[in-house]
């Protein structure tokens, strides 16, 4: 909050401002009944799948070693349906 | 050894745990947009699907300052802020974007952006273009393309959906001869890098029209919003040109495929494939794509 | 310094005083001279603003939206038409707690067509968050525009201010006014200091949804936030008066109330003529008295009771009418003296309209029906034109 002087001023009002990045903690995983599995062997490293993801939620922890946050994958398949490598297979969730 | 937690920046820009339908082309293409925006930004939004599946307060999704008011104000918003930071002047570090869904765009909005054009701001906008009111319930909009079915131009027994053509506002963007417009398209995201990239290497108004396929909207399950809006722009329905200065400065070559494969993915269009009449309908939109290839040299003869 | 100047022109000083960082405005009648006076202070290196031309009112309310959030002092003007076609974005700006001002310049409204002055246009505006001052002359009109300023922009209030005055009976003519100094401004007004903006070292969002769990209370802080201002808008005159030498603010104006038989309460330019036509009738005996209301909106209930529960009558003059209701202060001035023990009657005459003269007749119609017993009527209608028909 932009605060002067060192003097504390009042909090906005209800509602009006909304913190950033705040939907971190709408974990959207639950809501898929598939998961992405990730065949890091057929990866050819071209990232596809990260760049296209809707959640932003891929990521990959080396040249072709990628996977998906299950916090917050949604399940929609566009990674494994968009990999050129097909390296991404869609499994039902196993409750 | 365990792995690191995943980890997710403000400077993203745009951020998890937003309420969009699984397999959304339009969350898809802003995530890839916003990376390329990095923080040094300012976001007037639109009201529209953008708006209300990343802003539920109190989440937020926006790891930028963001701002939305209403629904058609956003170009004229985004020209205030600008001018605040002329002002101020801040706008040589902090780059100011306006964001809207088409409806909000093309019809409600329309004489906001062109004013917002005219006037000469240094401002990005761009237009999240799924074809129709999607937010609230896939009604027709100014850019829903011909014979589309909607919730307001279904298809029945007296009419084949929507039918007008598609609002070229790219090219009425373009009449303002303002430094940069392109259309882009979600299933081509490194032209859309290179677009966004592009547009933030100039100043002055800037007009960005991205394709984004809407799994619900345009009925088609959600894992294939990449291949359906790959379609569209290789079948010419969607040509991704870009204008500088009001000149068409570069366009993207197509192999050309028919319509009806880009067609028959959905379920928008599948009433054109149960009569004659509708089939006769095909070869109109057929005609439209053509006279796009044509127009825009899509096609190396 | 005293200077004979257009009421416009006392608007763009005082404006230009405040020191805006972005001025928006679309021009329409009889707003026009207060921003082209303001363009021209602009293009002459007077103020350092951004000046921007936009194409329709929707636009210029939007524009000082934005650029308020972005951390700039913001300023507007429009009247009638333009005050419709912006209404929806000036809820929005008061929803979204942004301060600001704007000059309300008081206009009927379309249809028909008149660009003539009466108060419809503002009163219209009554419900959206905005805090509404009404004055009746230009020296008024200048003071109003900075303490407005100081206002909307107290962390107590953070709402909008909307100043309004009568279209051309103030804006076109001339008056001696006292412009202050920029320093005496500066002393006054500080920088704009925003509780909250949008700024990439500390981003926030704005302008989220609210949910039926949530929308409820944020508008109860609206409406107490609004009712609370009217403590700071008294605070603010009281504050003027000391930096500048004379007290022009405040919520009530009373004119001769304190042993008054018959109290007219009126907003705006027609108190001056309702002033002198009060000095008239005293000198032919009748204990008259005119209330006139500054500050509209918050509405001061309590100020209003204690000025009108001792006087015999209550006649309220009004610019405007709630079509297929009540004249609009009329209803409100009812409203705060109802559950009084003592309550004189409260007659409402709705005169003026589309820019009709109000004369020394008018006001003696207006005393003459209401003792008659008439509770809501036109004052001053040309019935020939209606026995035509």
């Amino acid at each position: 909050m932009t605060t002067t002087n060192k003097r504390e001023r009042r909090k906005p009002p209800l509602g009006i401002v909304t913190r950033p990045g705040s939907s971190l903690r709408n974990k959207t995983g639950p809501w898929g009944i598939q998961t992405p599995v990730f065949d890091w062997n057929k990866c050819t490293g071209c990232n596809t799948c990260e760049s296209i993801c809707p959640e932003g939620c891929i990521r990959h922890l080396d040249r072709k070693q990628y996977e998906a946050d299950p916090d917050f994958c949604k399940g929609c398949g566009m990674c494994a349906a968009a990999c050129p490598a097909g390296a991404i297979t869609m499994e039902q969730k196993h409750r | 050894m365990a792995e690191p937690e995943f980890e997710y920046e403000l400077t993203r820009g745009f951020l998890p745990g937003h309420r969009a339908c699984a397999g959304c082309g339009q969350a898809a293409a802003v995530r890839i947009a916003m990376e390329v925006v990095g923080p040094r930004c300012i976001v007037a939004n639109a009201t529209g699907c953008l708006e209300v599946f990343s802003t539920p307060h109190p989440e937020s999704a926006w790891g930028v300052p963001w701002i939305h008011s209403l629904f058609e104000n956003t170009p004229a918003v985004a020209s205030g802020i600008e001018a605040a930071l002329r002002n101020q002047g801040k706008l040589g570090d902090i780059r100011v974007l306006g964001f809207g869904g088409d409806g909000a765009t093309l019809d409600i909005g329309f004489g906001a952006l062109s004013g917002m054009f005219e006037r000469g701001h240094d401002v990005l906008y761009i237009c999240w273009d799924n074809e129709a009111y999607m937010n609230t319930g896939v009604q027709r909009s100014g850019s829903t393309p011909f014979a589309a079915a909607t919730t307001t131009s279904p298809a029945g027994t007296r009419s084949f959906g929507e039918n007008r053509p598609k609002k070229n506002l790219p090219a009425i963007a373009a009449a303002h001869d303002i430094p940069y417009v392109a259309t882009a398209s979600m299933s081509y995201f490194a032209d859309l890098r290179r677009k966004v990239k592009k547009a933030l290497d100039v100043r002055g108004p800037r007009y960005l029209q991205v394709h984004v396929p809407c799994p619900p909207g345009w009925g088609y399950e959600e894992h294939l919003s990449m291949e359906v809006g790959r379609l569209a722009v290789e079948c010419g329905l969607y040509p991704l040109v870009e204008w500088e200065n009001g000149q068409i400065t570069r366009v993207r070559k197509i192999k050309k495929i028919p319509v009806e494969d880009y067609l028959k993915t959905q379920r928008r269009f599948r009433h054109l494939f149960r009569s004659d009449a509708g089939r006769e309908q095909i070869k109109k939109i057929q005609e439209l794509a053509d006279e796009s290839i044509r127009k825009y040299g899509l096609v190396d003869e | 310094m005293r200077k004979m100047i257009e009421g416009s022109r006392a608007v763009a000083e005082a404006v230009g005083l405040c020191r805006p960082g972005v001025i928006s405005a679309y021009p329409i009648t009889p707003q026009t001279h207060i921003v082209e006076e303001l363009s021209q202070m602009v293009a002459d290196g007077d103020i350092n603003a951004e000046y921007v031309r936009v194409e329709s009112e929707h636009s210029a309310a939007s524009v000082c939206l934005g650029a308020v959030a972005a951390g700039s002092r913001a300023y507007s003007a429009t009247t009638s038409q333009g005050l419709m076609l912006m209404a929806e974005v000036l809820y929005n700006i008061a929803g979204m707690r942004l301060p600001m001002v704007i000059t309300g310049v008081n206009r009927s409204l379309s249809a028909p067509l008149s660009i003539w002055n009466d108060q419809q246009d503002t009163l219209a505006l009554r419900d959206s968050g905005w805090l509404q001052l009404y004055a009746e002359n230009n020296q008024e009109v200048l003071d109003m525009h900075i303490q407005a300023y100081r206002i909307s922009e107290d962390d107590r209030v953070l709402l909008p201010v909307m100043v309004c005055m009568d279209g051309f009976i103030l804006t076109h003519t001339y008056e001696v006014v006292d412009v202050p100094t920029q320093e005496q401004v500066d002393a006054f007004l500080p920088p704009y200091n925003p509780l909250y903006k949008l700024d990439p070292d500390d981003p926030y969002t704005l302008g989220a949804y609210a949910g039926p769990e949530l929308y409820q209370e944020i508008r109860y802080e609206i409406q107490r936030d609004a009712l609370a201002a009217k403590a700071v808008v008294k605070e603010v005159a009281a504050e003027f008066q000391a930096a500048f030498g004379r007290w022009s603010g405040d919520v009530l104006d009373p004119y001769r109330c304190e042993d008054a038989e018959t109290i007219i309460v009126a907003m705006g330019s027609v108190a001056g003529t309702a002033k002198d036509w009060a000095d008239a009738r005293r000198e032919a005996g009748d204990r008259i008295g005119i209330l006139r209301l500054r500050c509209y909106r918050p509405f001061p209930r309590e100020e209003l009771r204690e000025a009108l529960t001792g006087a015999r009558r209550v006649i309220v003059l009004e610019k405007a009418v709630s079509v297929g209701g009540y004249g609009i202060v009329t209803a409100e001035v009812r409203a705060a003296l109802y559950g009084q023990p003592k309550t004189p009657p409260v007659s409402g005459a709705v005169c003026g309209l589309g820019g009709r003269d109000i004369t020394f007749d008018t006001l003696d119609e207006m005393v003459r029906r209401a003792e008659g017993g008439e509770t809501d009527f036109f004052a001053g209608l040309r019935t020939e034109l209606l026995e035509a028909q």
